[in-house]
């Protein structure tokens, strides 16, 4: 954790520092070009990698009631057998964390020699706020990048700030996701067991995720940015004509160096989660294994111990017990006799 | 074996974590934690890499010297061949949502019992050979060298995983420790490491047809001697067919069900059932494991013992194939047997029951249902008589086997049949039971004594909540679908629950079943006297069917 919190604050403070002593183009720049690459680039090359390996086998996790006979009624978005409800399986892990909404927490109680479980939504409910809520900034930004401004992300703008406190409105998405980023910080310390799985590579994106939202939130409502000076230097960037960074806030390129940071490591740390949770195949498959052959591309040919060479191992006992047998003893005999006394070997298991 | 603690202690006594971070702990083998090896000879008639002697308990595990090679080449093969493998290995946040939905790790508390230090476990050994952030950065990021230390530390977790699957339900991204550790097991046997309990079914099966490694006369002696103790208890005489061509229906269930108590009342459950509705069918002796110990092996194993199935209904034309109660029986034929051994072979059809017309659809292309499917479309349409007051002295529940739960989906099919059989039908708490049901704590291949305290307290979440049923419910009875349940499920029960009963679902079908012909039924299946025997109705005879 401290190597986390010092590499994100190092690289918070070099951005800061750097951004004074006239490297603005760097961290504005030049980085965040970069990173748009590396993120683009490294996201297309983590999905080929993956999409180059086949699926052998439909592993689906059954989460509910198979379809069979008719007058059971099957879980169709929990164990679908149909391409849709995979579809519907897909639409509820990915946008309501399906999986996540049946977390329980487990008591052992050997006072009473009794195990408990108890439902447990938070990290659901945080884990929820927190994607959604970085969705929606996400979305409002795009005010920094499109000219003009599409009214669908006033509307967005309208109601994150529809408690119309403050000035500028306090948006409700940034109060939320600090509440979430806290909570998820404060379960991988608080919890033992998460604080005995927790990496450094945990709790990185969430030191850069909380720079990132401190800076903006600053920016917005403490130590205020430009907005149109830093408006028009965005745009020049997408435009490939660098403007003047003359009087930008240092904090400015200080957050843009968080998010560079946060893109450059996306497709190479834990945060490539975004593409894996659609190639899962205990979620993405039917569960229709029974009914539709699913084909392995690379199905080796079957070899097994056959019937032929177990009749051959037990004909004897089987025909003094009066089992069928494809070859009677004596069949067996005469071909025994006309390879000169020589007993039949064998064949070997493979 | 240790001497095993009381329930109390052994709940009250779980460690807590150790200080050390879990890449600077090690496991401590010792007597009673882990599998004994697989024997030299029969790694060896298996053609398994590597076959040598070795012991876990001691230092030098006399590794191949190229013993880094082999699992650096063997990942990186499977990292080709299996997508699941690098999208789980990849994607995982680290959310903590599957560490105590793990029945080893609430029984063990040891933080590597945790579905995703399971998975760290392999995850590190990746970062560091096949990720460049692992090669440069290591350690700080969870990367770690591949060691001698780390491979005992495979052998010893993934050995103490069943592949229950429970984890990759409550994983926000399906992560499924099944896979990893199905994986695992495979390197460790590139490395000749493996376990007796394991091998030893494997070769039987393979050679005699089935894990108990019972020859065909033997086999047909011991059906023979059921078949006695069911006329004794309903004065019908059954000779089932063995190995008969030019029946419609091939049957196979595990071989444990014709081994022990009590797996052999459920077999008399399936032989009573199946002569009174008529069935055509025919067992087989070289097809007499329903079970795949092949499947805690490797992909490949799995598929060569699995292949028995279709070419025997091949060799004796069965139409379909109708198979019994078992569970990581069913993950292998409901998920991976029409890949393996499919398309099935041309003389078989889509299942349809005899008795009822019904089209078994959802089996179209494996042509092969599970019994209590068939059961409940029998009981469904009322083609059973059946008397389920026999069974009023037992207040059952009813445990979901893990993989007819999560791999299948089979729930409602046993349940309908339950409450048709049985007045006194009582479910264990709702996070214990169906898609969350927890392991009987010896599945996939780890049911050997050797192990007993790991078992039990793998087994401990089915116990407790089992123990709750009971003191609330007066539950004295637990019915499973599942041959492994069969086998250990008494003695979880004993430890955790003792005096509850353990049997499988067609021992208490066929309890309940009125047979045409029949004597007044005094003894259940066990021949245990029924504390309500049939009335004598001799003087009204002639009548039969209700």
């Amino acid at each position: 954790m401290i190597v986390s919190f010092v590499a994100a604050l190092l690289i918070g403070l070099a951005a800061w520092t750097g951004s004074q002593a006239g490297l603005q183009y760097l961290f504005g720049m030049a980085l965040p070009l970069l990173a748009v690459v590396v993120f683009i680039g490294g996201m297309i090359w983590r999905v080929l990698y993956w999409a180059k390996s086949p699926v052998p086998f439909a592993i689906p996790t059954t989460g509910g009631q198979e379809r069979s006979l008719d007058w059971i009624k099957p879980a169709r978005l929990d164990t679908p057998m149909t391409k849709a409800g995979v579809v519907g399986r897909m639409l509820l892990e990915v946008l309501l964390f399906r999986s996540l909404f049946r977390n329980t927490t487990t008591r052992v109680d050997p006072q009473n020699m009794r195990i408990t479980y108890f439902s447990s939504k938070w990290l659901w409910l945080f884990a929820l706020l927190f994607h959604y809520c970085f969705l929606v900034t996400f979305i409002r930004h795009f005010r920094f990048f499109l000219e003009p401004v599409p009214v669908c992300l006033e509307w967005v703008e309208f109601f994150d700030g529809i408690l119309q406190v403050g000035v500028p409105t306090l948006f409700l998405s940034n109060v939320l996701i600090v509440c979430a980023l806290l909570f998820l910080f404060l379960r991988r310390i608080v919890n033992p067991k998460l604080r005995y799985i927790s990496m450094a590579n945990d709790y990185f994106p969430l030191f850069l995720i909380m720079g990132l939202v401190g800076t903006g939130i600053c920016m917005r409502y403490f130590d205020k940015l430009d907005v149109a000076q830093a408006k028009v230097f965005i745009m020049g960037i997408v435009h490939f004509s660098p403007q003047s960074v003359e009087g930008l806030n240092p904090l400015f390129f200080t957050h843009l160096t968080f998010l560079s940071v946060l893109l450059i490591i996306f497709p190479f740390s834990k945060l490539v989660h975004m593409g894996g949770v659609f190639l899962s195949p205990t979620r993405n498959l039917p569960c229709n294994t029974r009914q539709v052959r699913h084909v392995n591309p690379w199905n080796k040919p079957t070899v097994f111990h056959t019937y032929a060479e177990y009749e051959d191992d037990f004909r004897e006992p089987m025909a003094e017990a009066g089992l069928p047998l494809e070859i009677s003893l004596e069949e067996a005999q005469a071909h025994d006799n006309e390879k000169s006394g020589k007993p039949v070997e064998p064949a070997s298991a493979q | 074996m240790a001497k095993l603690p009381k329930p109390e202690e052994l709940m009250a006594g779980r460690p807590p974590f150790p200080a050390k971070g879990w890449m600077n702990t090690k496991p401590e083998f010792k007597a009673g934690n882990f599998c004994y090896p697989a024997k030299v000879e029969i790694m060896e008639g298996m053609h398994m890499p590597h076959p040598h002697e070795w012991r876990p308990d001691e230092e030098d595990w006399h590794l191949p010297e190229n013993w880094e090679e082999i699992i650096y080449n063997g990942l990186k093969e499977r990292l080709a061949k299996h997508r699941s493998l690098k999208v789980f290995l990849d994607s995982c946040v680290r959310c903590g949502a599957c560490a105590d939905k793990c029945h080893f790790f609430i029984g063990t508390n040891d933080p590597k019992n945790m579905p995703v230090l399971r998975a760290e476990l392999l995850r590190s050994v990746y970062r560091k050979d096949f990720t460049l952030v692992g090669k440069l950065l290591g350690k700080v990021v969870g990367a770690r060298k591949l060691d001698k230390n780390v491979i005992k530390e495979w052998f010893f977790y993934a050995y103490q995983c069943t592949e229950c699957r429970r984890c990759s339900l409550f994983c926000p991204y399906g992560i499924d420790t099944a896979e990893i550790t199905a994986i695992v097991r495979e390197l460790l046997y590139e490395l000749g490491l493996g376990i007796n309990w394991v091998m030893e079914p494997v070769s039987n099966c393979n050679r005699t047809g089935n894990h108990i490694g019972l020859q065909p006369h033997a086999l047909k002696d011991i059906i023979e001697f059921l078949c006695d103790d069911i006329e004794t208890i309903t004065g019908i005489r059954i000779n089932p067919p063995l190995n008969e061509k030019g029946h419609e229906v091939l049957f196979i269930t595990p071989s444990g069900d014709v081994f022990a108590d009590p797996g052999i009342y459920t077999f008399m459950g399936y032989l009573m059932l199946f002569h009174e509705i008529g069935l055509d069918y025919t067992l087989s002796t070289y097809a007499s494991e329903g079970g795949n110990f092949g499947s805690f092996v490797s992909f490949d194993m799995a598929k060569k013992l699995n292949a028995k199935m279709y070419a025997e209904a091949k060799r004796l034309g069965a139409k379909w194939i109708l198979g019994g109660e078992c569970g990581h029986m069913w993950r292998v034929v409901n998920q991976y047997m029409a890949t393996y051994n499919g398309p099935a072979p041309d003389n078989m059809i889509t299942p349809v029951s005899p008795i009822t017309g019904t089209v078994f659809k959802h089996a179209a292309a494996t042509k092969m249902i599970h019994i209590a499917e068939f059961t409940a479309d029998l009981i469904k349409h009322g083609k059973l008589n059946l008397k389920p007051e026999r069974n009023n002295h037992i207040i059952t529940t009813y445990h979901d086997s893990c993989n007819p739960a999560r791999a299948m989906g089979l729930l409602e099919e046993p349940r309908s049949i339950l409450r048709a059989v049985c007045n006194n039908f009582v479910e264990m708490p709702p996070n214990t039971i169906r898609e969350q049901t927890f392991c009987c704590g010896s599945g996939s291949g780890l049911n050997t004594e050797e192990i007993m305290e790991l078992r039990l307290r793998g087994g401990m979440p089915r116990g407790n909540a089992l123990r709750y049923v009971q003191q609330k419910n007066d539950v004295n009875w637990l019915t499973c679908i599942c041959a492994l349940d069969r086998a250990v499920l008494p003695t979880v029960a004993n430890y955790w629950a003792p005096g509850v009963t353990v049997s499988g679902l067609h021992e208490l079908v066929a309890n309940a079943l009125v047979m045409k012909g029949e004597i007044p039924r005094t003894m259940d299946l066990r021949q245990e006297d029924l504390p309500e025997p049939d009335v004598d109705e001799s003087a009204a005879s002639g009548e039969e069917d209700a």
